[in-house]
Protein backbone atom coordinates (compact mmCIF):
# COMPACT_ATOMS: atom_id res chain seq x y z
CA UNK A 1 0.00 0.00 0.00
CA UNK A 2 1.33 3.39 -0.46
CA UNK A 3 2.19 6.39 1.58
CA UNK A 4 -0.76 8.36 -0.76
CA UNK A 5 -3.57 5.76 0.37
CA UNK A 6 -3.04 5.48 3.88
CA UNK A 7 -2.60 9.31 3.91
CA UNK A 8 -6.20 9.67 2.15
CA UNK A 9 -7.24 6.87 4.51
CA UNK A 10 -5.72 8.86 7.51
CA UNK A 11 -8.42 11.61 6.47
CA UNK A 12 -11.46 9.62 5.49
CA UNK A 13 -10.93 8.11 9.06
CA UNK A 14 -10.92 11.85 10.63
CA UNK A 15 -13.95 12.73 8.88
CA UNK A 16 -15.87 10.02 9.81
CA UNK A 17 -15.34 9.51 13.52
CA UNK A 18 -17.47 13.00 13.72
CA UNK A 19 -21.24 11.58 14.20
CA UNK A 20 -22.29 15.01 12.33
CA UNK A 21 -20.36 13.92 9.48
CA UNK A 22 -21.18 11.12 9.35
CA UNK A 23 -25.08 12.20 9.74
CA UNK A 24 -24.20 14.42 6.54
CA UNK A 25 -22.48 11.67 4.21
CA UNK A 26 -26.16 9.98 5.06
CA UNK A 27 -28.30 12.81 4.06
CA UNK A 28 -25.71 12.99 0.41
CA UNK A 29 -26.36 9.28 0.11
CA UNK A 30 -29.84 9.71 -0.67
CA UNK A 31 -29.09 12.72 -2.87
CA UNK A 32 -26.99 16.19 -3.58
CA UNK A 33 -28.28 19.14 -0.93
CA UNK A 34 -27.23 22.97 -0.47
CA UNK A 35 -25.53 23.90 2.69
CA UNK A 36 -28.71 25.49 3.92
CA UNK A 37 -30.60 22.34 3.12
CA UNK A 38 -28.26 20.43 5.03
CA UNK A 39 -27.90 22.46 8.02
CA UNK A 40 -31.94 22.37 8.69
CA UNK A 41 -32.19 18.83 10.35
CA UNK A 42 -29.25 19.46 12.70
CA UNK A 43 -29.01 22.20 15.32
CA UNK A 44 -26.33 23.76 13.55
CA UNK A 45 -25.39 27.29 12.38
CA UNK A 46 -24.56 27.16 8.16
CA UNK A 47 -21.10 28.12 9.39
CA UNK A 48 -20.79 25.05 11.38
CA UNK A 49 -21.70 22.77 8.38
CA UNK A 50 -19.79 24.13 6.43
CA UNK A 51 -17.05 23.43 8.33
CA UNK A 52 -17.89 20.12 9.00
CA UNK A 53 -18.15 19.94 5.36
CA UNK A 54 -14.90 21.60 4.72
CA UNK A 55 -13.28 18.27 6.47
CA UNK A 56 -15.24 15.43 4.43
CA UNK A 57 -14.16 18.12 1.20
CA UNK A 58 -10.49 17.39 2.12
CA UNK A 59 -11.22 13.70 2.67
CA UNK A 60 -12.16 13.19 -1.21
CA UNK A 61 -15.92 12.27 0.65
CA UNK A 62 -17.88 15.37 -1.09
CA UNK A 63 -17.75 17.56 -3.72
CA UNK A 64 -19.84 20.71 -4.99
CA UNK A 65 -22.21 20.44 -7.80
CA UNK A 66 -22.21 22.02 -10.67
CA UNK A 67 -24.88 24.73 -9.71
CA UNK A 68 -23.48 28.28 -9.05
CA UNK A 69 -26.57 29.67 -6.75
CA UNK A 70 -27.29 26.65 -4.50
CA UNK A 71 -23.53 25.24 -4.63
CA UNK A 72 -25.22 21.96 -3.66
CA UNK A 73 -23.00 19.14 -1.99
CA UNK A 74 -22.88 15.61 -3.15
CA UNK A 75 -21.42 12.11 -2.06
CA UNK A 76 -18.17 10.83 -3.17
CA UNK A 77 -18.27 6.82 -3.43
CA UNK A 78 -14.28 5.82 -4.06
CA UNK A 79 -12.40 7.03 -0.52
CA UNK A 80 -15.19 6.10 1.10
CA UNK A 81 -15.54 2.62 -0.62
CA UNK A 82 -11.56 2.36 0.15
CA UNK A 83 -11.75 2.90 3.96
CA UNK A 84 -14.42 0.32 4.27
CA UNK A 85 -12.47 -1.43 2.16
CA UNK A 86 -9.34 -1.37 4.46
CA UNK A 87 -11.50 -1.81 7.64
CA UNK A 88 -13.39 -4.94 5.95
CA UNK A 89 -9.84 -6.87 5.78
CA UNK A 90 -9.44 -5.88 9.33
CA UNK A 91 -12.61 -6.90 10.44
CA UNK A 92 -12.37 -10.39 8.64
CA UNK A 93 -8.86 -11.11 10.18
CA UNK A 94 -11.07 -10.63 13.49
CA UNK A 95 -13.70 -12.09 12.57
CA UNK A 96 -11.89 -15.74 12.11
CA UNK A 97 -9.87 -15.20 15.71
CA UNK A 98 -12.99 -14.82 17.65
CA UNK A 99 -15.13 -17.18 15.53
CA UNK A 100 -11.79 -19.44 16.74
CA UNK A 101 -12.66 -18.22 20.03
CA UNK A 102 -16.56 -19.13 20.23
CA UNK A 103 -15.30 -22.91 19.84
CA UNK A 104 -12.53 -22.48 22.35
CA UNK A 105 -15.12 -20.98 24.29
CA UNK A 106 -17.70 -23.80 24.05
CA UNK A 107 -15.50 -26.42 24.38
CA UNK A 108 -13.99 -24.98 28.29
CA UNK A 109 -17.59 -24.88 29.15
CA UNK A 110 -19.13 -27.96 28.28
CA UNK A 111 -20.09 -30.40 31.09
CA UNK A 112 -16.80 -32.36 30.39
CA UNK A 113 -14.32 -30.21 29.32
CA UNK A 114 -11.50 -31.44 27.43
CA UNK A 115 -9.17 -28.16 27.75
CA UNK A 116 -5.53 -30.09 27.48
CA UNK A 117 -5.81 -29.06 23.48
CA UNK B 1 -22.26 -12.75 15.04
CA UNK B 2 -19.83 -9.76 12.93
CA UNK B 3 -17.03 -7.92 14.91
CA UNK B 4 -18.00 -4.25 15.31
CA UNK B 5 -14.73 -2.20 13.84
CA UNK B 6 -14.54 1.74 14.00
CA UNK B 7 -12.04 4.60 13.86
CA UNK B 8 -12.76 6.43 17.20
CA UNK B 9 -9.48 8.62 15.70
CA UNK B 10 -7.10 8.52 12.76
CA UNK B 11 -4.66 6.55 15.39
CA UNK B 12 -6.49 4.20 16.17
CA UNK B 13 -8.76 1.09 15.95
CA UNK B 14 -11.57 -0.39 17.99
CA UNK B 15 -13.10 -3.53 17.77
CA UNK B 16 -15.70 -4.79 19.75
CA UNK B 17 -17.28 -8.37 20.13
CA UNK B 18 -19.62 -10.39 22.30
CA UNK B 19 -18.74 -13.87 23.33
CA UNK B 20 -21.08 -16.17 25.44
CA UNK B 21 -18.36 -17.08 28.49
CA UNK B 22 -18.25 -15.15 31.48
CA UNK B 23 -15.42 -12.64 32.28
CA UNK B 24 -13.01 -14.50 34.12
CA UNK B 25 -12.60 -17.61 31.14
CA UNK B 26 -12.40 -14.77 28.57
CA UNK B 27 -9.34 -13.50 30.23
CA UNK B 28 -7.50 -16.94 30.56
CA UNK B 29 -8.21 -17.23 26.89
CA UNK B 30 -6.17 -13.96 26.11
CA UNK B 31 -3.23 -14.26 28.70
CA UNK B 32 -3.30 -18.47 29.07
CA UNK B 33 -0.44 -19.33 25.78
CA UNK B 34 -1.90 -22.81 25.69
CA UNK B 35 -5.44 -20.73 25.31
CA UNK B 36 -4.09 -18.11 23.23
CA UNK B 37 -2.36 -20.82 20.71
CA UNK B 38 -5.77 -21.75 19.56
CA UNK B 39 -7.77 -18.78 18.68
CA UNK B 40 -5.56 -15.97 18.02
CA UNK B 41 -3.88 -16.76 14.72
CA UNK B 42 -5.58 -14.24 12.21
CA UNK B 43 -5.75 -15.83 8.44
CA UNK B 44 -6.53 -19.29 7.85
CA UNK B 45 -3.07 -21.50 7.82
CA UNK B 46 -1.26 -19.44 10.07
CA UNK B 47 -0.27 -20.38 13.15
CA UNK B 48 1.65 -19.20 16.17
CA UNK B 49 4.86 -21.02 17.41
CA UNK B 50 5.89 -18.80 19.72
CA UNK B 51 3.35 -17.61 22.83
CA UNK B 52 4.99 -15.97 25.60
CA UNK B 53 3.36 -14.10 28.57
CA UNK B 54 5.10 -12.65 31.85
CA UNK B 55 1.36 -11.49 33.26
CA UNK B 56 2.67 -9.07 35.30
CA UNK B 57 2.50 -5.40 35.56
CA UNK B 58 6.30 -5.11 33.83
CA UNK B 59 6.35 -8.06 32.48
CA UNK B 60 6.94 -9.47 28.80
CA UNK B 61 5.02 -11.19 26.25
CA UNK B 62 5.51 -11.93 22.67
CA UNK B 63 3.34 -13.75 20.53
CA UNK B 64 5.08 -15.19 16.73
CA UNK B 65 2.94 -16.46 14.18
CA UNK B 66 4.04 -18.45 11.47
CA UNK B 67 2.15 -18.29 7.57
CA UNK B 68 1.43 -21.36 5.44
CA UNK B 69 4.25 -19.92 3.09
CA UNK B 70 7.00 -20.22 5.94
CA UNK B 71 6.03 -16.12 6.50
CA UNK B 72 6.45 -14.88 10.24
CA UNK B 73 5.53 -11.90 12.14
CA UNK B 74 6.34 -11.23 15.51
CA UNK B 75 4.23 -8.93 18.37
CA UNK B 76 5.46 -8.30 21.38
CA UNK B 77 5.64 -5.73 24.36
CA UNK B 78 5.11 -4.91 28.44
CA UNK B 79 2.09 -5.43 30.08
CA UNK B 80 0.92 -1.85 31.82
CA UNK B 81 -1.81 -2.36 33.93
CA UNK B 82 -3.99 -5.63 34.61
CA UNK B 83 -7.07 -5.25 36.41
CA UNK B 84 -8.14 -9.14 36.06
CA UNK B 85 -10.98 -10.30 34.89
CA UNK B 86 -11.93 -6.77 33.30
CA UNK B 87 -8.65 -5.02 32.04
CA UNK B 88 -5.72 -5.50 30.33
CA UNK B 89 -3.32 -2.10 29.16
CA UNK B 90 0.00 -3.57 27.21
CA UNK B 91 2.48 -1.83 24.44
CA UNK B 92 2.70 -3.88 21.25
CA UNK B 93 5.63 -3.55 18.94
CA UNK B 94 5.34 -5.01 15.50
CA UNK B 95 8.18 -7.08 14.31
CA UNK B 96 10.32 -5.50 16.91
CA UNK B 97 10.10 -2.27 15.46
CA UNK B 98 10.35 0.48 18.04
CA UNK B 99 8.65 2.78 16.24
CA UNK B 100 5.72 1.08 15.87
CA UNK B 101 4.86 0.98 19.80
CA UNK B 102 1.42 1.18 20.12
CA UNK B 103 -0.71 1.13 23.06
CA UNK B 104 -3.29 -1.72 23.33
CA UNK B 105 -6.41 -1.46 25.73
CA UNK B 106 -8.33 -4.94 26.42
CA UNK B 107 -11.72 -4.24 28.12
CA UNK B 108 -14.04 -7.14 29.30
CA UNK B 109 -17.99 -6.29 30.03
CA UNK B 110 -19.74 -8.93 31.66
CA UNK B 111 -23.34 -9.22 31.59
CA UNK B 112 -25.66 -11.65 32.14
CA UNK B 113 -22.63 -14.48 31.70
CA UNK B 114 -22.09 -12.96 28.47
CA UNK B 115 -19.03 -10.86 27.75
CA UNK B 116 -18.35 -8.45 25.21
CA UNK B 117 -14.15 -8.07 24.32
CA UNK B 118 -12.77 -4.47 23.16
CA UNK B 119 -10.09 -4.04 22.41
CA UNK B 120 -8.45 -0.49 21.53
CA UNK B 121 -5.27 0.17 19.73
CA UNK B 122 -3.73 3.37 19.45
CA UNK B 123 -0.65 3.92 17.49
CA UNK B 124 1.52 7.14 18.00
CA UNK B 125 1.94 8.27 15.03
CA UNK B 126 0.58 8.53 11.60
CA UNK B 127 3.73 7.17 10.52
CA UNK B 128 3.67 4.04 13.01
CA UNK B 129 0.31 3.51 11.72
CA UNK B 130 1.67 3.65 7.94
CA UNK B 131 4.05 1.13 8.87
CA UNK B 132 1.44 -1.00 9.98
CA UNK B 133 -0.48 -0.53 7.05
CA UNK B 134 2.31 -1.37 4.13
CA UNK B 135 3.70 -3.83 6.27
CA UNK B 136 2.18 -6.69 4.18
CA UNK B 137 0.35 -7.81 7.28
CA UNK B 138 -2.92 -6.84 5.83
CA UNK B 139 -2.34 -8.60 2.61
CA UNK B 140 -1.27 -11.67 4.04
CA UNK B 141 -4.15 -11.71 6.42
CA UNK B 142 -6.31 -10.99 3.48
CA UNK B 143 -5.51 -14.48 2.41
CA UNK B 144 -7.26 -17.90 2.64
CA UNK B 145 -10.90 -16.71 4.37
CA UNK B 146 -12.71 -19.00 1.84
CA UNK B 147 -11.95 -21.93 4.37
CA UNK B 148 -13.25 -20.00 7.23
CA UNK B 149 -16.06 -22.36 7.76
CA UNK B 150 -14.13 -26.10 7.20
CA UNK B 151 -11.64 -24.44 10.31
CA UNK B 152 -13.88 -23.09 12.26
CA UNK B 153 -16.03 -26.54 11.86
CA UNK B 154 -12.39 -28.31 12.84
CA UNK B 155 -11.87 -26.52 15.67
CA UNK B 156 -15.83 -27.07 17.00
CA UNK B 157 -15.20 -30.72 16.93
CA UNK B 158 -11.54 -30.24 18.86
Amino acid sequence: MEIATSERLDAVFAALADPTRRAILARLATGEASVAELALPFDMSQPAISKHLKVLERAGLVSRGHDAQRRPRRIEGAPMAEAIAWLEKYRAVWDANYARLDGLLAVLQAPNPDTSQ
Amino acid sequence: MPVDVSTPSDREIRTARTVDAPAALVFECHTRPDLLKRWLLGPDGWTMPVCEVDLKVGGAYRYQWLGAGGETMAMSGLYREIDAPTRIVQTQLFNDDPASEAIVTLDLVETDGRTTVINQILYPSKEARDMMLQSGMAEGMEAGYGRLESLIAEIGEG
